[in-house]
């Protein structure tokens, strides 16, 4: 697998796309998505939701265990994606893309979001 | 601190060829899944899956008192199961307590009795400890088989005509919980129709060395039918649809087979040793305790939301903890959350109103059915 070059990523296993018009969309890694397994359940943030960087603001469920969904940046909610809400396999079948998870207004990002060479030396793939 | 390095089956460099996500069990290094469990639960209801389970315990008891030993030693009546035959049952503790569930396979003809016991991963040592033990005074021996055998099933629909196609032994014959020596793909092995999925299938013991030559003859032969090799995920959630209970979870030492609702397998009437089993003073006590006044029983909640139930989680109802949750997981056939649970007797009847699983720290509605969730049409 391979890590998008234009997202960056926290050491939770989040991926955050550029900011455009102070918006960033927000996913979980493809790494993380194996490790997870099969995704059955997302209960995501909702709109207006104050999400805080590494702080939980959901989280998703797979077959064997449930696991929290961390914000990698802080700032308000201004879309959690549907599809995924209602098909959870998204995220398993396309993690940086139909599977992203929810949009932020972005107010402060940590200084530590991993490039994506960084992340893939991180998570060792 | 000693780390003991976990345990590889005979097929361990196959399932990493095979890009399996591994996971550690009782010890060994199993797969857990190579791709989508989901995938791999739906190929085993609907057509076929491969498994490497040779992490079970496989323990011989042979000699002229054999029969006796398991008489004495197990729950079961052993000394009633046929040459060829197989039986669920259970070894317990003085106490009643439940050490494990096994399958017994009487195996030699009458001249020169034969049993394999197989027991869970995780109990293997226990129950050979037990048997040996047990064995003191009887004209049999009990030996460790866990390094003898490779275990490889075959489970779904289509596990028949697969098996038919590499092998000459006669599966229409071969019932239910039976077992047969015959030769698979050119390999000698134990062919049995037992499994642990809810479906049709087989579970063929051979020894490590030919392990890989089965699995890949049965790939080959099973590929045209969309057999996929399938993990330990996807065998919980199958068993967990059929009802059927985990060692660990639904089974422990501080519950009878009573408490379990699996009292059938206790047989106080057997063909020797019937009331000098070990347990059968503790199981006499349980049996009139189940029959009158029956603490929690076992039941079956399916989710109304989508949030899963998992073992420990509290049942409740009206604000009150009625019992706990022992397994649970997202149903692939049901497509919803489902749990197994040991609840107060008042609350067990099937369509019991206002139960809720507390997931998290919020009530959960789930529907009190009976178990099993699934039961394959016949």
């Amino acid at each position: 697998m391979s890590n998008p070059q234009q997202l960056r990523y926290s050491k939770e296993h989040e991926w955050l796309s550029a900011v455009e018009d102070g918006v960033a969309t927000i996913g979980i890694t493809e790494h993380a998505a194996n490790a997870l397994g099969d995704i059955v359940f997302a209960q995501l943030p909702e709109v207006g939701d104050t999400v805080t960087a590494g702080e939980s603001c959901g989280e998703l469920e797979s077959t064997k265990s449930v696991s929290d969904l961390y914000s990698p940046v802080t700032g308000e909610v201004v879309e959690a994606n549907q599809d995924v809400v209602d098909d959870p396999a998204l995220v398993n079948s396309a993690p940086f893309e139909g599977g992203w998870l929810f949009k932020v207004r972005v107010s402060e990002e940590p200084k530590d979001l991993l490039t994506a060479d960084e992340y893939t030396e991180f998570s060792g793939s | 601190m000693t780390v003991t390095p976990p345990r590889l089956t005979a097929l361990d460099a196959l399932h990493r060829s095979l890009g399996a996500t591994m996971t550690d069990f009782a010890g060994w290094d199993m797969p857990l899944r190579y791709a989508s469990e989901r995938d791999e639960h739906n190929a085993v209801r609907t057509k076929a899956g491969l498994f490497d389970l040779s992490h079970m315990g496989e323990i011989t008891v042979t000699g002229p008192a054999a029969a006796d030993l398991l008489n004495h030693a197990l729950v079961g009546n052993i000394g009633s199961v046929g040459v060829g035959r197989a039986r669920y049952t259970m070894i317990c503790r003085e106490d009643g307590g439940i050490l494990d569930d096994l399958i017994v396979y009487r195996l030699g003809e009458t001249e020169a009795p034969e049993y394999l016991v197989v027991a869970n991963a995780g109990n293997a040592q226990v129950v050979l400890d037990a048997l040996t033990e047990r064995a003191a005074g009887f004209d049999a021996e009990v030996r460790d088989d866990r390094d003898a055998y490779a275990l490889i099933a075959v489970q779904g629909p289509d596990s028949p005509a697969i098996l038919k196609s590499v092998t000459d032994a006669d599966l229409d014959g071969l019932k239910y919980y039976a077992g047969l020596p015959g030769t698979v793909a050119g390999v000698d092995a134990l062919i049995a129709r037992t499994g642990y999925t809810g479906e049709d299938g087989f579970e063929l013991f051979v020894a490590p060395a030919d392990a890989e030559k089965l699995w890949q003859a049965l790939t080959e032969a099973g590929a045209p039918y969309g057999l996929i090799p399938c993990g330990l995920s996807c065998r919980d959630t199958l068993r967990l649809e059929a009802g059927m209970p985990l060692y660990g979870h639904e089974l422990t030492t501080a519950l009878t087979p009573f408490d379990a609702g699996l009292g059938r397998v206790v047989k106080f009437e057997k063909t020797s040793h019937g009331d000098d089993f070990v347990g059968h003073d503790a199981l006499v006590a349980a049996a009139a305790r189940a029959e009158t006044a029956p603490p929690r029983k076992l039941v079956g909640l399916i989710a109304e939301g989508r949030r899963v139930p998992r073992a420990g989680m509290s049942v409740v109802a009206g604000g009150q903890v009625i019992g706990e949750v022992t397994s649970g997981a997202p149903s692939p056939t049901l497509g919803k959350p489902i749990a197994i649970a040991y609840v107060d007797a008042a609350h067990a009847e099937p369509g019991t109103a206002g139960v809720g699983v507390d997931i998290r720290g919020t009530h959960e509605p789930y529907e009190v059915v009976a178990l099993p969730f699934y039961k394959r049409q016949k």
